[in-house]
């Protein structure tokens, strides 16, 4: 018999996979045009909420704006990476400038409840849905 | 136009706003493919790096979105360096993917320097996902200035 044990890696494993198999989503395709504009975006769900999560590696948090109409999000901001005076650079790959960048959920968020994050280089936006979104339970008669 | 904090939606200064005038593209994350293969499975990247030297020391910059200070691995066995940093994915525990783009990963790059450091004095700190060693030269490796005479 084979005990599970569980295992950080099989957790990370799991996500990893679950976050693949929503790689060709078209969950937002007729409203998001700029699917692979910077930053890259994972949009999950948290029960009738969206959560977004963006990796902006070296923004601070005010760098970021943060602008909710609707039913979309617009994230724009400065990603500048500092160099000093007088330095020979051996090597540069990571990436610098402007962005601006609008998702469009399926659904209306109520902007007044929206909740951002700028941790350890993640960039994470609570949105609850809109209050006259919200499904409503029917009870069968 | 509602923003969640009104009270801070001050406008960026143009200058911070367009350093270089360049709209960012998007950095595709590398995946790491080590060989031999890893003995976990799942996936690990290869962290963007820009590396400098100034007079006195040789700067790494490495770009970890996700990692926490504590989870930074680093280590310098004669002239190789190797940094490890594992992604905090139990926050994602109680979350359904609908749409992704990018995967997650831990990070892991070693780079052979050119020249000796001393694994003691390398200093590192870790900040908004970008973590930033500091490597010091040995006082033989600086540049020194041969008066003529």
């Amino acid at each position: 018999m084979i005990t599970r044990v569980t295992n950080p890696f099989d957790a990370l494993l799991r996500l990893q996979r679950a976050l693949d198999a929503t790689r060709e989503s078209r969950w937002l395709q007729p409203t998001t045009s700029a699917r692979g504009a910077y930053p890259l975006v994972n949009v999950f769900q948290q029960g009738d909420d969206f959560v977004l999560v963006a990796e902006v590696p070296g923004v601070r948090k005010d760098q970021v704006e943060i602008q909710v109409l609707k039913n979309q999000v617009r994230l724009s901001g400065t990603k500048a990476p500092v160099f000093g005076d007088d330095t020979a650079v051996h090597r540069r790959e990571r990436s610098s400038g402007v962005f601006d960048r609008i998702v469009s959920l399926p659904v209306e968020i109520d902007a007044k409840g929206v909740k951002a994050e700028c941790h350890d280089g993640l960039l994470a936006v609570f949105m609850p849905r809109a209050v006259h979104e919200r499904p409503q339970t029917i009870k069968i008669q | 136009m509602a923003t969640k904090a009104k009270s801070a939606a001050k406008e960026i200064p143009a200058a911070e706003r367009d350093p270089h005038g360049e709209p960012l593209a998007v950095q595709e994350k590398k995946e790491l493919e080590a060989a031999p293969e890893p003995e976990h499975p799942g996936r690990s990247y290869l962290p963007y790096t820009d590396i400098y030297e100034t007079e006195e020391a040789l700067i790494v910059v490495m770009e970890i979105p996700g990692v926490a200070r504590d989870a930074v691995d680093i280590q310098l066995e004669r002239d190789v360096l190797t940094v490890r940093a594992g992604v905090d994915f139990s926050k994602y525990s109680e979350l359904r993917p609908v749409y992704t783009e990018y995967n997650v990963g831990n990070f892991s790059r070693s780079f052979r320097l050119s020249g000796t450091f001393d694994a003691e004095a390398i200093t590192a700190k870790v900040a908004d996902g970008v973590l930033t060693l500091e490597l010091p030269k040995q006082s033989q490796a600086r540049a020194q200035r041969i008066p003529v005479g």
